[in-house]
């Protein structure tokens, strides 16, 4: 762990480093302490030019952003979580078992089919755009979640599929081979030993495709019209254009958006670097 | 890793079976493992994939492409749209693709420079290094689009904070969005204030799983602490960086949000890197046939790097699966 070893660090290095830490930490909160200090002042102070941390902080943006419009924003909300949850989920469950077929198995077809998912990292999704909107056309899937859901599943199962291959690399072929001779099944021993053990990977897995829903903008923009099926960044786009210049109304939506991500972000973070690197390395 | 096929073999049963049973029975859990996934990316994107392709080769726009009640009308028009990108003729190809390159460069440098700087800080036995590792992670779990609002709300040139700043200390304002350079860089600054978390948290990781007695050995031998990082560090890191870069490569290329969501690939143009302009000559535009072929193009591009990149870092006995 210690790049030091113990030794005790001279004095001024000790200021150069924490004073190194203390600028990038400030540079990596400073945006979002900007959104929530604009989200507590009223819509002139946000227009002004003039430098102040606070200026009659209130909540009253955060009240017209949930009960204005009738509710809009909060069916906004709605729909991205419920659309972020089950990419999540689906996509999760996806990658592991791919994941693990990879990990375990080689079977003809093994090296095209990661080199597939290697190359779906590299779509853009601008080529799939107008295919992607006839088929959910025909499917009668645009405008719903589950049309939102299967494409993201799309965007984050191949990046997930190969951390969890990694993941489960690093876990000891043994302790299978010892369950299956105590007469588990293949699956059991799969969703008994295996999964339990890559809780890390997992997480990061989740985190990922949860991030990959929730901060989709370019798909949803398409796929989704009428204001009632819009997710988050869809819809909060509209408070600021050449009309509009909400930017009270869009901090405090902010806010309240980044609230489950940093939520779920702390809950993966102590995670994030054993599930990573395990995986992240070495495809 | 597992070499052989299947990891755990069942005895061989006394009767001869034939090839196709054997085959079955040898393979059936990999296949039935990876059913699942590879139905949604062949419905997903291996289709309409080759449905983008096709479009490439026609004349499709928003008026001949076809709807519910209008049966499409576009025609096959060959590598038409493809030669006029690639001549120059439809004039944005090459300026936007140069600065593109540009544009993923200049990140993928910042995002690996100072992620990996910040790595060999945190890795350090260090008082508050949780908070640090916190804080630095921060911009990682802010949702993109809303870190590019903020920004964008910051860079404003009546009102931002920036300018706030500048006229505080009695200087001039900046309109900071409007002039093509300075929105360049600006964008180029949110993309690497988003991106530097993942390296950072890539390159500890790829710290930790270095073996310390190299270290102690070193010192013994008398290394200089520049000498260790130069033949123990960066050695050691090799592997991750070379997966991190390629992904951030990809990534970078393909990323959308920042500079649609900052200047719409605004003023003039200025800004838009492929993507952005692939997505206006889709969205503003409707000429989906020149979208579609803009993203085969990319694809290409990428494919063509990723493949020579892979070659490079093989030779550098990599481990790639």
């Amino acid at each position: 762990m210690t790049g030091a070893r113990g030794r005790k660090r001279p004095p001024h290095r000790s200021v150069l480093l924490h004073g190194a830490l203390l600028a990038a930490s400030a540079i990596a909160v400073l945006p979002v302490l900007w959104v929530l200090l604009t989200s507590l002042k009223p819509r002139s102070a946000t227009l002004s030019d003039h430098l102040e941390l606070f200026h009659n902080p209130s909540l009253a943006a955060y009240r017209e952003v949930l009960t204005g419009n009738d509710g809009l924003f909060l069916r906004w909300f709605l729909n991205s979580t419920v659309i972020a949850l089950l990419t999540t989920v689906i996509g999760v469950f996806l990658a592991a078992t791919g994941g693990y077929a990879f990990s375990r198995y080689r079977f003809p077809g093994y090296r095209p089919m990661l080199g597939g998912f290697l190359v779906t990292q590299m779509f853009p999704g601008i080529i799939l755009i107008v295919p992607l909107f006839n088929i959910l056309t025909n499917l009668r899937l645009v405008n719903t979640h589950i049309g939102l859901v299967v494409v993201y599943c799309t965007i984050a199962v191949p990046f997930c599929t190969m951390m969890l291959k990694g993941y489960f690399d690093t876990i000891p072929i043994e302790l299978e081979e010892a369950a299956r001779v105590d007469g588990l099944s293949p699956f059991g021993s799969f969703w008994r030993i295996v999964i339990p053990l890559s809780v890390p990977g997992i997480a990061v897995t989740a985190f990922y495709s949860f991030l990959t829903a929730w901060n989709e903008f370019l798909l949803a923009n398409i796929l989704m019209t009428g204001d009632a099926n819009k997710t988050l960044p869809v819809g909060i786009n509209g408070y600021v254009d050449q009309f509009r210049q909400d930017w009270d109304l869009l901090t405090a939506a902010a806010v309240l958006i980044m609230i489950p991500a940093l939520g779920f972000f702390y809950w993966a973070q102590r995670y994030l670097v054993t599930g990573l690197t395990a995986g992240g390395t070495k495809y | 890793m597992a070499a052989t096929a299947p990891a755990v073999e069942r005895v061989r049963p006394p009767w001869r079976e034939s090839r196709v049973r054997r085959f079955v029975r040898v393979h059936w859990y990999a296949y039935a493992m990876l059913v699942p996934v590879t139905v949604v990316m062949l419905v997903l994107v291996g289709y309409p994939l080759a449905r983008g392709v096709f479009l490439s080769l026609t004349d499709a726009d928003a008026r001949n492409v076809g709807n519910r009640f209008l049966p499409a009308s576009y025609q096959f028009v060959g590598l038409k749209n493809y030669t006029e990108l690639l001549t120059g003729r439809e004039g944005n190809f090459y300026p936007v693709l140069a600065r593109t390159v540009v544009w993923t460069g200049v990140n993928v440098l910042f995002h690996y420079a100072v992620g990996l700087g910040l790595a060999l800080m945190l890795h350090r036995s260090l008082r508050g290094r949780t908070v640090y590792r916190i804080l630095l992670l921060v911009p990682w779990a802010v949702p993109t689009y809303v870190a590019a609002f903020g920004w964008r709300y910051m860079f404003n040139g009546d009102y931002g904070l920036f300018n706030q700043v500048l006229q505080g200390l009695g200087m001039a304002p900046r309109a900071w969005l409007n002039g093509p350079v300075s929105a360049f860089v600006a964008v180029i600054m949110v993309n690497v204030w988003l991106g530097v978390p993942f390296m950072m948290v890539a390159m500890l990781g790829g710290l930790q799983s270095i073996n310390q007695d190299l270290y102690e050995a070193a010192e013994v031998d008398g290394a200089s602490p520049f000498q260790r990082f130069r033949h123990i560090t960066l050695p050691g890191l090799r592997s991750v960086s070379s997966t991190v870069i390629l992904l951030g490569t990809i990534w970078t290329f393909n990323m959308f949000n920042v500079i649609y969501l900052i200047t719409r690939g605004g003023p003039y143009n200025s800004t838009s890197i492929l993507v952005t302009h692939a997505y206006i000559k889709f969205f503003d535009q409707r000429d989906f046939a020149v979208s579609a072929t803009y993203g085969v193009l990319i694809l290409s591009l990428l494919l063509v790097f990723a493949t020579a990149y892979r070659r490079v870092t093989r030779s550098d006995k990599e481990v790639w699966a």
